[in-house]
């Protein structure tokens, strides 16, 4: 009697499977990456090794790796509350670049002595320029049911040009000697760093965003609704939930704090704006979220791991001469092996006695 | 011996000891069927005794886990559907195997690989037309397959299964969709088909056409083959207690009683579908205290849209909906909702519950917004929920794995019992329930009946919306018949209706004597008159 | 008038692989299927190409491999999106990202590098027509290939019995299956088809309209193609318009910098985008909300077959 495979669709995974599969994906990654290596012409298994213990192995490269993790886990909470909703917010990067710009325009514009004020004020004109450029996306859906895929990701691209523009153009720093960047931000607009390491402020606020992001989903009635929406919006419907309100306050969110990271990377960590002020953290971030499964938790952990292969990523470029662009590739493996193994947490695969003849 | 041997080659199709199970239960347990040249053998049982999947064995969507299959003597075994339709066997399921936004030449045609690389659209649809004209089946071969009619598209899913050179055809449930007009027509299709020396299954549960239509009958009943019987032998009765093993269900008991104020009022309501298309019109209707009001009609003449904007899911383009004297047209569900008006949609898992949310979070779905459910006004107070929940829960007796479960797990049954649990449980004051006992087994159809009734003697009032004319009959205190978002009909005593007359007035034929015109409205109630000569 | 006909002709070569892209990816999504990732496809296919060509020396030897690596990446996509029923649209974001990453980091020795690449080839008679002549025909090979392209994939579509499938297995795939064919095959093959024509899409930009390669060198052209399929409203003719229409605007903000004019060269290259964003509105403005009208109904849902 033949045995064949079948497909039973799951209703729902126990943690232990959760964690495990998560695990699982990881591993898969790692293994992927490997191979990359060794098809690169590296070694593989020092590579890895490189990458942890350059990243880990270290105070100064744990601290590295944590404020890498601080743009990350705020972009991934910017992004999983949209995902949650099914809303795709692609425009992180760009969120964040707006974020960083109006920082940088409050400081050359309003400009008090005190840091205080400053962080309010930078905080605030961050989070209204990022969630303004994703409360824009969110209009369209919502009014015109325009692709919000498409608009965010064109947005990155036009606020990348925008700060470009002001950069090398009325902002430039005429100290700079023709490198797009302002001029370094005043010491009252410097959020300040912890211990002897780079970490800043910025940690906190990263802090915060978990917890509160964490407190809204499970506990509050908007948070429900925001679920159910993502769930089925049909029964969202039924239960009187406002869908197109809720499509441009998510996006407006999501943007905003997505704008914050921005204004921690500049006014915490480089002091100034400066043309590719961010690696990429906007579209990381969707991996962060993803592979942290929408989860609070998940994604503070996921933006850690991420933040150490970044770092890993670089020491791998100075020791081993591998170019930046191959954590770019990795982070897309991970991405594969994460989309792989959801397979294994909606589906169990049976083998199934085929009928005799 | 040589005459049953004589007798079995003279059969189209046999099948003999086929078993299939579907996650442990088994949906045909060694069952044996066969069909003759020029015969329509239907196969009758209840929701879930095994019908569609014998069936689709036979169509060649399932593989059975044992068993043989005989076409015209021959064995054979079918590894797709489309092995099967080359044997000449096609079927017409409940749920056409069409594709809506193309039309129905197209549809036709999908799939056959026997044409050149350029469709031949013109031959195609002269040889569709000729089909037709044959058997009956009128449509437009250019038409777009959704904005035909139901009763059109089934035609053009026969259609397919003739232009398929298919003699063996099996009908699933065909009338479900069906006025009885058009269910009149449908026969005379089968008779010309069988008049041919095609052999038709006829999947069915109700018995009157059963017996109108049949030659034989096989009755299933829980995965097995119960018996085969003649249509000559067979009445309403034992085919019955074949089918069901006892009793015939009992009609609900329905103590009269008075219908109180109206509660809900429908004046002149036009509102657009989502294809633009107007689906009510004009329409008037008064829910009353204590009443249970069914809508009869067949599925698609905008029943659908009509509840939707009793409920607040539909905004009308113009009209009014009164609840307790005030316009409440246009305003949302939430406030429809604490109003007192409750909704069961059709589509439980659709629009009714969130299937990947626990049993819970579904219950607190329809109230979390009330102080009951929250804690310092816009944190819910999760711990409350689950006390609820678990009241409920024992109340309606729905069998659950434990409220944390997703409701995805939940049999349609008890999907169903737990919607009636969230929706009846705080007193509703009006409930639009839409095919509430859809796909539900006996008991839980007795059940949702019964919740319906209870809830009309504590004072509620009902609108009971459902496809079967039985269910209308027996639980409705007032019937309104609606054709293409129509009143046509208001019938104040359903006892002296007839199955003819429902029919014709769902079918769009106006009878003076239920005409909404002269009916008798709440203020003349009072008066104590009705129109009259 | 004279000043038009050098830009539309610009606009024909700068829509051209926007134009491959969105071809591919209308089958892919007429098939059921999203496929956000045609940046990377794009990338990967201008780096292959690339590569080929300056190895063998041979064009079209780059143009076959950039068709077979998009199609190699578009199995992956694939894979994970109809097998392993993943969510399309994050899979789709993976193999952009994964294409950028890979094509950068393959391609660092290469950067600066130029070929020969492709020639325009006027057309005999038909080049001396005026305006359309300078425009349409006195263009290189694959920009006619393209023309070819279109007219035998809008034949294809609306009048084979093969495009018929492929519409049915967008809209209903479980009608197809009811009729025999694989819904799985038929979307595995149009999902491989559409990947390499947007990795020919970017051999273009490598081996024609550059020339050279350099890192990201498609600047989010892949992403315009993912905007110009709604835009077109998967068909193949509207998709033409559409990307010459996003070619000319580019090809306009070369001319206008190069000009020296006074609009700051940022905000000149902001244009493309900000033209998508638009064209997208003015389309789903149209349509009425709550309907994305004209998409295939199963487009981005899994489909499992039902057990047998």
């Amino acid at each position: 009697m033949a045995v064949r495979p079948v497909l039973r669709k799951r209703y729902q995974t126990g943690r232990l499977t959760d964690t495990g599969l998560s695990f699982a994906s990881i591993v898969l990654a790692l293994a992927a990456s490997a191979l990359l290596f060794f098809l690169l012409g590296v070694p593989p298994f020092r590579a890895l090794w490189l990458i942890f213990s350059g990243a880990l192995g270290s105070w100064y490269g744990v601290g590295e790796v944590v404020v890498k993790t601080i743009p990350l886990a705020l972009c991934g909470i910017a992004v999983a509350l949209a995902f949650r909703m099914q809303v795709w917010n692609i425009g992180a990067e760009g969120q964040i670049y707006v974020g960083a710009l109006a920082a940088a325009a409050v400081v050359r514009y309003c400009a008090v002595d005190s840091f205080p004020p400053m962080l309010l004020m930078m905080t605030a004109g961050a989070a209204f320029a990022g969630g303004l450029w994703g409360g824009a996306a969110g209009y369209l859906k919502a009014r015109w049911n325009v692709n919000e895929i498409i608009t965010t990701l064109m947005m990155n691209y036009i606020a990348i040009h925008l700060m470009d523009y002001f950069i090398y153009g009325p902002w430039r720093d005429p100290a700079s000697l023709g490198f797009p960047m302002t001029a370094p931000f005043p010491p009252a607009a410097r959020l300040p760093m912890f211990f002897d390491s780079r970490v800043h402020l910025g940690i906190i606020l990263a802090f915060i965003a978990v917890i509160i992001f964490r407190i809204v989903l499970r506990w509050t009635r908007w948070g429900f609704e925001i679920r159910v929406i993502g769930e089925n919006p049909k029964a969202a419907r039924y239960a009187g939930i406002p869908i197109m309100r809720n499509i441009i306050l998510v996006l407006f969110l999501s943007g905003a704090i997505a704008g914050i990271a921005g204004m921690c990377e500049v006014a915490g960590l480089q002091g100034r704006l400066q043309h590719g002020f961010s690696p990429g953290y906007g579209y990381t971030a969707i991996i962060v979220a993803w592979l942290g499964r929408l989860n609070p938790w998940g994604i503070a952990l996921v933006a850690f791991f991420m933040g150490t292969l970044l770092v890993g990523g670089e020491t791998l470029q100075v020791i081993m001469r591998l170019p930046l662009a191959s954590t770019q590739v990795m982070q897309g493996l991970i991405l594969f092996s994460v989309l792989a193994m959801e397979f294994f947490r909606n589906y169990k695969v049976i083998l199934v006695r085929d009928g005799g003849r | 011996m040589d005459h049953t041997r004589a007798q079995a080659s003279k059969d189209l199709v046999t099948m003999s000891g086929i078993v299939k199970s579907f996650v442990g239960v088994r949906a045909n347990d060694n069952v044996c069927f066969n069909l003759r040249r020029g015969e329509v053998h239907t196969l009758l049982g209840e929701n879930g005794a095994g019908k569609s999947t014998l069936m689709n064995i036979l169509a060649g969507l399932y593989l059975p886990e044992s068993g043989t299959i005989e076409i015209d003597g021959r064995k054979c075994s079918f590894s797709s559907p489309k092995d099967a339709i080359r044997h000449g066997v096609g079927m017409v399921h409940q749920h056409f195997m069409l594709v809506p936004v193309q039309t129905v030449w197209e549809n036709v045609a999908l799939g056959m690989d026997h044409f050149s690389v350029v469709l031949p659209k013109r031959k195609i649809i002269s040889d569709i037309m000729s089909l037709s004209l044959r058997y009956g089946l009128e449509v437009d071969p250019e038409a777009r397959v959704w904005q035909l009619s139901i009763g059109e598209q089934q035609r053009v899913a026969i259609l397919k299964m003739l232009y398929r050179e298919a003699r063996i055809l099996i009908l699933d449930e065909p009338t479900a969709v069906l006025t009885p007009q058009e269910t009149g027509s449908l026969f005379k299709t089968v008779r010309q088909m069988t008049d041919d020396g095609r052999g038709i299954v006829f999947i069915s549960h109700k018995l009157d056409e059963v017996l109108e239509i049949s030659s034989r009958i096989t009755i299933l009943r829980r995965g097995s083959n119960v018996g085969t019987i003649s249509a000559e032998n067979a009445s309403k009765e034992r085919l019955a207690e074949m089918m069901i093993g006892r009793q015939l269900m009992r009609t609900p008991d329905k103590t009269l009683q008075n219908p109180g104020d109206a509660l809900m009022e429908a004046r002149s309501l036009c509102v657009r579908g989502d294809r633009g298309r107007l689906m009510v019109n004009s329409f008037s209707l008064v829910m009353r205290e204590k009443e249970i009001l069914g809508i009869a009609g067949v599925s698609g003449n905008g029943q659908q849209e009509l509840c939707e904007s009793l409920a607040g899911l539909r905004t009308p383009e113009s009209g009014s909906v009164i609840v307790g004297g005030t316009d409440y047209a246009g305003r949302d569900a939430r406030a429809f909702l604490d109003a007192g008006v409750r909704y069961i949609p059709a589509d439980r898992k659709g629009v009714g519950l969130a299937s990947g949310m626990n049993i819970r979070e579904n219950i607190a779905l329809r109230k979390f917004w009330s102080r009951e459910f929250c804690k310092w006004r816009y944190f819910l107070n999760w711990e409350h929920i689950a006390g609820y929940s678990g009241r409920l829960v024992e109340r309606f007796n729905v069998v659950t794995p434990g409220l944390g479960y997703p409701v995805s797990m939940l049999s349609g049954g008890n999907l169903q019992k737990l919607m009636l649990a969230r929706e009846l449980a705080d007193h509703p004051r009006a409930i639009i329930a839409v095919q509430p006992t859809w796909g539900l087994d006996i008991g839980a159809t007795q059940f949702v009946r019964e919740a319906l009734i209870e809830q009309r003697d504590r004072g509620a009032g009902v609108l009971l919306v459902s496809d079967d004319l039985d269910e209308i009959l027996a639980v409705s205190d007032r019937i309104a018949v609606i054709y293409q978002g129509r009143l046509m009909g208001l019938i104040e005593k359903p006892d002296r209706v007839t199955g003819e007359q429902l029919g014709l007035m769902m079918a769009g034929t106006s009878l003076p004597e239920y005409d909404p015109e002269y009916s008798i409205k709440p203020e003349d109630e009072r008066h104590g008159g009705a129109t009259g000569s | 008038m004279d000043i038009l006909t050098p830009i539309l002709a610009a606009a024909v070569r700068s829509g051209t692989p926007i134009l491959y892209a969105t071809l591919g990816e209308i089958l892919t999504e007429k098939a059921g299927i999203m496929n956000l990732g045609l940046e990377g496809l794009m990338l990967m296919g201008a780096l292959s190409g690339f590569w080929a060509t300056m190895t063998t020396g041979s064009l079209w030897a780059g143009v076959a491999l950039a068709f077979a690596v998009g199609v190699m990446l578009s199995a992956i996509h694939a894979f994970l999106c109809i097998t392993l029923k993943a969510n399309q649209v994050v899979c789709g974001l993976a193999i952009a990202m994964f294409g950028a990453g890979a094509s950068s980091m393959l391609g660092r020795s290469m950067v600066g590098e130029t070929v020969k690449g492709f020639s325009p080839l006027a057309l005999p008679f038909l080049s001396r027509l005026p305006v359309l002549g300078p425009v349409l025909f006195d263009q290189d090979i694959l920009v006619y290939a393209s023309f070819v392209l279109v007219g035998f994939l809008t034949w294809y579509i609306y009048r084979t019995r093969w495009g018929l499938n492929l519409r049915a297995v967008g809209e209903a795939p479980r009608v197809v299956d009811a009729m025999g064919l694989s819904a799985v095959k038929l979307r595995y093959f149009y999902t491989l088809l559409g990947g390499g024509l947007a990795a020919v899409g970017g051999a273009y930009m490598s081996l024609a309209y550059n020339k050279m390669w350099g890192e990201l060198m498609t600047a989010g052209r892949g992403w315009i193609a993912v905007a110009l399929v709604i835009f077109s409203i998967w068909n193949p003719l509207r998709a033409t318009l559409g990307a010459y229409l996003f070619g000319g605007v580019g090809a306009l903000q070369l001319r206008m910098q190069a000009a020296g004019s006074r609009i700051p060269a940022p905000l000149l290259l902001m244009l493309p985008y900000l033209l998508t964003i638009a064209v997208l509105f003015v389309i789903s403005a149209k349509k009425g909300k709550g309907m994305l009208q004209g998409a295939p109904a199963g487009l981005g849902q899994p489909y499992s077959r039902e057990e047998r």
